[in-house]
């Protein structure tokens, strides 16, 4: 069974927000909300400055502290993919889950269930990627199995220096950002 | 420098977690506070037990008022839930790593273990009740009768209310996103929290409680038993001292329990250290030292002393300011601890 997770290239990414919109459009996303966003981080001291821009969303953890503290079951790890997802007929609402994600990754649909990144499983099973990954113009984003040896998500793991979001959390993020 | 910007705008997430408003501030002082009234119950239970007259000891009649008191809760938790309509859900399983899911089945238990001992008092708060179903007092005597039996209930109420006191810490406790929550001590902070302010409610109704006997009629005294559930006598003196001394001891250990809040945050991480300056410098500065600290401890012991050595006469200023403190501090850790978060390494 695979265990599925992104490698965003941070030096490729600019920002431009197709991965947002792609994500709105096919997940239909309310208006007003967002399942994934565009963080920019600017490190150092004048003229010594770094950027980093990052494709953000659910990390899909290892560890999710989110389905840990679910009184239902609603948010839960789907066994094709170990992917985290939410079921909107067991969720009640509480907003635990978004509480305890150290991300802000989801938020309350104005349907009332809690909502978020699925990975776009639906995409996924007929064999395509998630829909931010299929429109990137720069390419900076591979999703892929990361239990596969041979899979481009290891391989660029394999070849160039990594970093997850928070790792301090011990949640395990299975986004990651290369440098 | 680290400056991080971001296009998430998500309604109660962005800028700042905003997603549990007044709502859980409530419920979770009303939890705390039925927490202490069934631990006081259950100590006035053992000692009637032992043989003493339960006329004295009023805070045995709390139950009902609890069981009044837990429903507002349980209205302000249900009032919370975006998706309400799915609440049973919560009742087709058992998720044994969310502290949420273990304490609603707790509460089903207090729940029963509060009707019960309401129920045994029910027939003299409601008389038209008592007369129109004469099992329920003879019921109740079986009970109040055994010590045995009565023994079992305060255990059951103490254990009950000890656990339904953590409950509400650990529920916030557990969550590490969130560092100002993210301490044990805040379990038996909000515990002792809810003992002093149990013992606060105790004490305000015995002392506003009209000593004129309990209506009659079936609409007034079903109405007079749910505002006035506590014994028709007004409590002796010795007894109100027994209480204050017990709500004294309370904030004793409140107190040293936020004092080794504040040492956990300020000896921890970054993040908790962060989180720690919200409430001792930042905006909630004013409500944790004026109303919490001051207002809803330190004055309480200290009037609460002067009240035990009869240098002032008793009065219900005490206890209004315990429940008042004891509201604010879950008003202000619920709020302040969705503000903290886990503060990204600024490097180099």
């Amino acid at each position: 069974m695979p265990r599925f997770g992104m490698v965003i290239d941070t030096r490729k990414c600019v920002g431009c927000m197709d991965c947002v919109v792609a994500c709105q459009t096919e997940n239909d996303v309310p208006h007003g909300y967002c399942r994934d966003w565009i963080t920019t981080e600017v490190r150092g001291v004048f003229p010594t400055l770094s950027l980093e821009i990052r494709s953000e969303r659910c990390n899909h953890c290892d560890n999710p502290p989110c389905v840990d503290c679910c009184p239902t079951g609603a948010s839960h790890v789907e066994e094709f993919g170990k992917v985290v997802q939410v079921a909107a007929n067991k969720c009640i609402g509480c907003k635990a889950c978004i509480s305890a994600c150290p991300y802000g990754a989801r938020y309350v649909h104005p349907d009332g269930y809690v909502d978020k990144c699925t990975f776009c499983m639906h995409r996924v099973k007929e064999g395509k990627d998630p829909a931010c990954v299929s429109v990137c113009p720069t390419h900076c984003m591979t999703f892929g199995d990361l239990d596969d040896p041979a899979s481009p998500v290891n391989a660029l793991l394999k070849s160039r220096q990594s970093h997850t979001l928070l790792p301090e959390a011990g949640t395990k993020p299975r986004v990651f950002y290369l440098t | 420098m680290l400056e991080i910007t971001t296009t998430r705008h998500n309604p109660l997430i962005d800028p700042q977690l905003a997603v549990w408003s007044w709502e859980i501030p409530v419920y979770l002082f009303v939890g705390g506070l039925v927490a202490g009234m069934m631990v006081l119950a259950g100590l006035a239970m053992l000692r009637v037990a032992r043989g003493d007259s339960g006329k004295d000891f009023f805070s045995m009649q709390t139950p009902l008022l609890g069981f009044m008191l837990l429903n507002l809760g349980m209205l302000a938790l249900l009032l919370d839930l975006t998706h309400r309509l799915y609440v049973w859900r919560i009742f087709t399983t058992v998720q044994p790593s969310s502290p949420m899911s273990w304490g609603s089945w707790v509460l089903i238990i207090v729940y029963g273990v509060l009707l019960v001992s309401a129920l045994i008092r029910l027939h003299e708060a409601w008389p038209w009740l008592g007369r129109k179903v004469p099992a329920l007092a003879r019921w109740s005597d079986s009970i109040t009768g055994h010590p045995g039996y009565l023994r079992a209930l305060a255990w059951a109420n103490i254990g009950l209310g000890v656990g339904l006191g953590i409950y509400t810490g650990i529920l916030l406790n557990t969550m590490v996103a969130r560092p100002l929550w993210n301490t044990a001590i805040l379990g038996p902070l909000f515990l002792f929290s809810g003992l002093s302010a149990g013992a606060a409610a105790v004490h305000l109704s015995g002392v506003l409680l009209r000593r004129s006997p309990a209506p009659q009629g079936m609409l007034l005294g079903a109405v007079g038993a749910m505002i006035q559930p506590l014994a028709p006598e007004r409590p002796e003196p010795r007894t109100m001292d027994g209480l204050i001394r017990y709500d004294v001891v309370f904030l004793t250990v409140e107190l040293v329990l936020i004092g080794l809040l504040l040492i956990s945050l300020f000896t921890s991480t970054e993040s908790h250290a962060v989180a720690g300056r919200l409430i001792t410098s930042g905006p909630y500065a004013l409500a944790f030292w004026g109303i919490i600290v001051v207002a809803g401890v330190l004055v309480p012991i200290a009037l609460q002393m002067l009240e035990l050595r009869h240098t002032i006469p008793h009065t219900v200023l005490p206890a209004v300011l315990v429940l008042i403190g004891g509201f604010t501090l879950r008003w202000v850790m619920v709020n302040a601890g969705q503000a903290s978060q886990l503060v990204a390494n600024p490097g180099f």
